[in-house]
């Protein structure tokens, strides 16, 4: 029973009630009528305190095409957090007009305080570098419909991992699934945080291995996740410019992959898949924005108990 | 070799790690006490080799989880009537809230006025602890 639950961290769910918003997001994909009046007379509050436009937006057209309505903001100027006021304050404030809340904040474990105060589902929609549950639940939908499965797979996550809130989520998730192997392509200086390394992975002896050069490894992988260097996630200009083109998927690494590779990425992108790509079957990164607004619908659905 | 009188009725926190026994006094404001307060330190031990030592002749209220997170090899002795009525064995606490900050600047820690800095103990035998809201990692040294 999903009603009335927070989603803060990506193990906040069971895998059975993963699995009851993946099936319940795949019926929304193909009989979106079915389920247009559900969210009827409630109304999402969408708390944006960082820039955002992919989850914003497939938040805001989730509500709305469930039958529901969106209030809040984009950016915090906006409201009275530029007054100073706390988090506690703001929650207890926006949780007496709406019914359900999406909040990106650029602190780490905002979202986590936030519940802590708030007597409606709190939905982390991203919370610094740290998690971004409704994007590992956008990137599980994607890979099912891809492979037709969660389990057995070796999926290469590439770039930024060590600020890549999507990564660690992904990571997370997806430990928790039988046979499932990580190659972790970083440059040293990105390589995922100590926590994931040893309490996610070590610990629970799931195999990974962390490498440098994505080329060494593409032809193992099922599933190639891709990510952004964040020029917003570093402290220091010179090691972004020295690390952002690292990472490149271009048409000759891409020689080297199997030809069911999986090619996923959270976007936005700025150069690290070569447009030349797009073309490729292997691309699903355009499906999996797709997914992320029924991914969302579901998830607010079943928060909210009405599907 | 010392000798300070036992008490009847109070509290005599043993196995202190040797050095650590004056922070412990003043955490517990014993400098302050209008009761008798012995603080020993460097006591012959065939456990530590050295350790320290406090006697309280009073019952005073004490956090465990702190004394715990301070040194978890600490045992509590609760004295009646000149005799150990009840022995207790620390550890580190499983949460340790308002005691350590966490150091991340990206942390909501970093930001909010009035929130409480919480930890959750990840592995007891290294003392490995990480932050409730971000998961950094905090690493006890004693």
């Amino acid at each position: 029973m999903l009603q009335g639950k927070h989603l803060i961290d990506p193990e906040d769910f069971s895998i059975e009630e993963l699995g009851s918003i993946l099936e319940l997001a795949e019926d929304m994909l193909n009989n979106q009528a079915k389920f247009k009046d559900v969210c009827n007379g409630q109304i999402l509050g969408t708390l944006f305190y960082e820039p955002s436009t992919r989850t914003r937006f497939s938040f805001e057209a989730a509500m709305i095409r469930l039958g529901g309505r969106v209030i809040g903001f984009a950016e915090p100027g906006s409201s009275s957090v530029m007054k100073g006021e706390s988090i506690p304050d703001t929650i207890r404030t926006v949780a007496s007009y709406v019914d359900i809340i999406a909040m990106r904040h650029p602190k780490e474990g905002a979202p986590k305080y936030a519940s802590y105060y708030s007597p409606i589902p709190i939905i982390n929609a991203g919370d610094g570098g740290h998690q971004h549950p409704t994007q590992m639940l956008t990137d599980l939908f994607t890979i099912k419909e891809v492979k037709g499965k969660l389990s057995n797979l070796t999926i290469g996550l590439c770039g930024d991992l060590k600020f890549g809130r999507t990564v660690h989520s992904l990571i997370k998730a997806m430990s928790r699934y039988e046979n499932v192997k990580f190659l972790l392509i970083s440059p040293n200086e990105l390589q995922i945080p100590e926590y994931i390394r040893t309490e996610i992975l070590a610990n629970k002896d799931i195999p990974f291995t962390e490498v440098e050069r994505l080329e060494d490894v593409i032809d193992s992988l099922d599933i190639l996740y891709m990510t952004r260097v964040q020029k917003e996630r570093f402290f220091n200009e010179a090691d972004y410019i020295r690390l952002k083109d690292s990472y490149i998927l271009d048409k000759e690494k891409l020689k080297l992959a199997k030809d069911d590779l999986s090619i996923l990425h959270p976007f936005p992108r700025v150069n690290e898949i070569s447009y030349e790509i797009d073309e490729d079957p292997r691309a699903c990164y355009f499906d999996q924005l797709k997914y992320g607004m029924y991914v969302r619908m579901a998830l607010i659905a079943k928060l909210l108990g009405v599907a | 070799m010392l000798y300070i009188d036992s008490i009847s009725k109070g509290i005599v926190i043993d196995h202190i790690r040797a050095g650590a026994g004056f922070s412990i006094f003043k955490y517990l404001d014993l400098d302050k006490a209008d009761f008798t307060v012995a603080l020993i330190i460097n006591a012959p031990s065939k456990k530590l080799g050295k350790k320290d030592l406090i006697k309280i002749e009073n019952k005073i209220d004490l956090d465990l989880a702190m004394l715990g997170f301070i040194d978890p090899n600490i045992t509590v002795n609760i004295i009646e009537g000149e005799k150990i009525v009840e022995k207790i064995n620390l550890s580190l606490p499983r949460r340790v809230e308002g005691i350590i900050e966490c150091k991340n600047p990206r942390c909501v820690t970093s930001m909010e006025r009035n929130i409480v800095h919480k930890f959750v103990l990840m592995d007891e035998k290294d003392g490995v602890y990480k932050c409730e809201y971000c998961d950094q990692i905090y690493s006890w040294e004693g």
